[in-house]
């Protein structure tokens, strides 16, 4: 059995962006970037499946710059066995990453691929189940619990309200939901190894689906800021204010 | 213009996601039905039929369609979608599943998560957990976009619009419905809830999550919410969760205990009317967003808020 985990390079999710003053994007210069907090979830996943015997090779994959060998070895220093790297430097689109992804599916033939269910900068939600409906296989989206049977995988996905548990063919797509697990640390000793673990560089020039972009951003503002609040000072003069100033109680 | 709304339910009752979903395709400019897919889905269609700005209802129900499972009700969509400009379903998480795979079947793009219609091509959406806005026009012939439902109100009832049944899609049946575990709430839905009272790692565990955060709810006739912090510690339950990557609230008042205020979660709860933060730390982010905050032990707080809101 074979997973495949398609990994994204975000900004650090814990800093606050600056979006540019004339509305032509979001500030990235100089700024700390990291592997999508999802994706590194789903990294973990398909690393334990392997540990407990489900699976014997994770293939990590991901479309973007050079500096995204980072998050590729990331991935490996983790425990990912190896790594393919689709260099693109412009922008790219969830449509084109996912007919990328699946050209690299068809070469692969993973039993399982797994994405994370969002990436935190573009907060698209949609590259999983886009990759799905090409390749014409199931898919479980926003994954908390993941067994392996055989032929089977049974998900547990976390919906509006709940849980809902499918059993599913393979191949599949999942993508994961936070609760799926917490991903490790690497160690110093797997870091090491990571380095000399490999990475298949691919030109983007081999994947023109990824340059044919449907979208055209128009501008990108600053949120309209909240007005300052005040503070009180005692519970009484809280519920006067909702009552009387605010009027929501 | 046609615009085809992905109606979301749970086989009886419409969500009113839904509802305000129509809202955002009234201001797309064009014709607006609503598909309704399931198992025994009448009611959801006669439902549906009732919306104003509604011009029809299809309806595809066939037992294989009865627990909305992504693969059966996106290949009905896409053979839909040809007669129309427009494919619009709510950022629930029912339409953030089929809808992409929706848009990959029709080969094209899909703007998620919009805030607001800037014209039938042009949306705005939040990216960065919040922290930006942008604006994009689609170049595809159709479009299929996700609405976020806290940005638009719901529409109204008194439309007398036609059903017309639909055939169902013949798909492999490659997914089995197992079960799931529904949560039974007596409690407003959290997306549509007018107050939301919420509570962060602060609360400390899961009991005192139950003593203080839900009574508070219950004297308030709200809904209960979460961040991530404390549903990571275990003290609430994931679908309790505000923030980017849970669920987006706008109600009229927000009340946030123990709550520090990280980015992720103010992306899901910073559109609030009116924000109350009762926190002991008197730095905590979440003070920034709030229209009153106290700082205060919110373990004796929240007794004295409870009887407050008793005397009157």
């Amino acid at each position: 059995m074979k997973i495949l985990v398609p990994v994204k390079r975000v900004t650090d999710p814990n800093i606050k962006i600056r979006v540019k003053a004339d509305g032509s994007g979001v500030d990235l210069t100089s700024v700390k970037m990291a592997i999508n907090p999802f994706c590194e979830i789903a990294v973990e996943e398909a690393i334990r499946l392997r540990e407990a015997g489900k699976a014997r090779e994770v293939v990590v994959v991901s479309i973007g710059p050079t500096a995204a060998q980072d998050t590729l070895r990331a991935a490996l220093a983790m425990g990912a066995d190896r790594a393919i790297l689709i260099e693109a430097e412009t922008g790219v689109e969830p449509l084109g990453v996912a007919k990328a992804l699946k050209r690299i599916a068809e070469a692969e033939n993973p039993d399982i691929i797994i994405v994370g269910k969002q990436a935190v900068d573009d907060d698209c939600n949609q590259t999983g189940q886009m990759l799905a409906a090409l390749l014409g296989w199931p898919q479980a989206t926003f994954a908390s619990k993941v067994e392996l049977g055989e032929g089977v995988a049974t998900v547990k996905r976390e919906i509006d309200g709940g849980l809902e548990t499918l059993e599913l063919k393979l191949p599949i797509v999942v993508t994961t939901d936070l609760r799926l697990n917490t991903p490790r640390y690497a160690s110093l000793p797997n870091i090491m190894k990571a380095k000399k673990k490999p990475i298949d560089v691919r030109k983007a020039a081999d994947f023109p689906e990824l340059a044919d972009l449907r979208l055209e951003v128009l501008k990108t503002i600053e949120p309209p800021g909240r007005a300052a609040g005040i503070k009180v000072n005692s519970i009484a003069e809280l519920v006067q204010k909702l009552r009387s100033e605010a009027r929501v109680i | 213009m046609r615009i085809l709304v992905i109606a979301d339910h749970d086989g009886t009752t419409m969500s009113d996601a839904t509802a305000r979903t129509v809202t955002a395709a009234t201001t797309m400019g064009g014709e607006i039905h609503i598909l309704v897919i399931g198992h025994g889905v009448e009611a959801v269609a006669s439902h549906a039929a009732k919306l104003q700005s509604v011009a029809k209802v299809l309806c595809a129900d066939a037992p294989s369609l009865a627990h909305g499972l992504a693969e059966p009700v996106a290949a009905i969509v896409a053979r839909v979608a040809g007669g129309y400009d427009n494919i619009v379903a709510p950022a629930t998480s029912f339409g953030k599943s089929i809808a992409p795979r929706v848009a990959a079947l029709l080969d094209v793009m899909q703007l998620s998560d919009v805030t607001s219609v800037i014209s039938a091509d042009t949306y705005e959406r939040p990216i960065y957990a919040g922290n930006a806005l942008q604006t994009i026009r689609s170049k595809d012939k159709r479009r299929v976009v996700t609405i976020r439902p806290s940005a638009f109100p719901a529409v109204g009832e008194g439309g007398t619009a036609p059903i017309e049944t639909i055939e169902a899609e013949t798909v492999p049946e490659l997914v089995t419905f197992k079960g799931s575990e529904v949560t039974k709430n007596e409690r407003p839905e959290l997306t549509s809830a007018k107050i939301v009272v919420s509570g962060g790692r602060g609360v400390g565990s899961e009991d005192q999550f139950k003593q203080l955060v839900l009574p508070l709810a219950d004297k308030l006739g709200g809904a209960v919410g979460a961040s991530r912090a404390a549903v990571d510690s275990g003290y609430a339950p994931n679908d309790w969760q505000v923030g980017q990557t849970g669920k987006v609230v706008a109600p009229d008042l927000y009340v946030a205990l123990g709550i520090s205020g990280a980015i992720q979660h103010l992306a899901g709860m910073k559109d609030s009317k009116v924000i109350v933060a009762i926190n002991k730390d008197a730095d905590a982010p979440i003070f920034q967003v709030a229209d009153y905050g106290l700082v205060a032990d919110m373990f004796q707080a929240v007794p004295q808020l409870i009887a407050e809101l008793d005397k009157t």
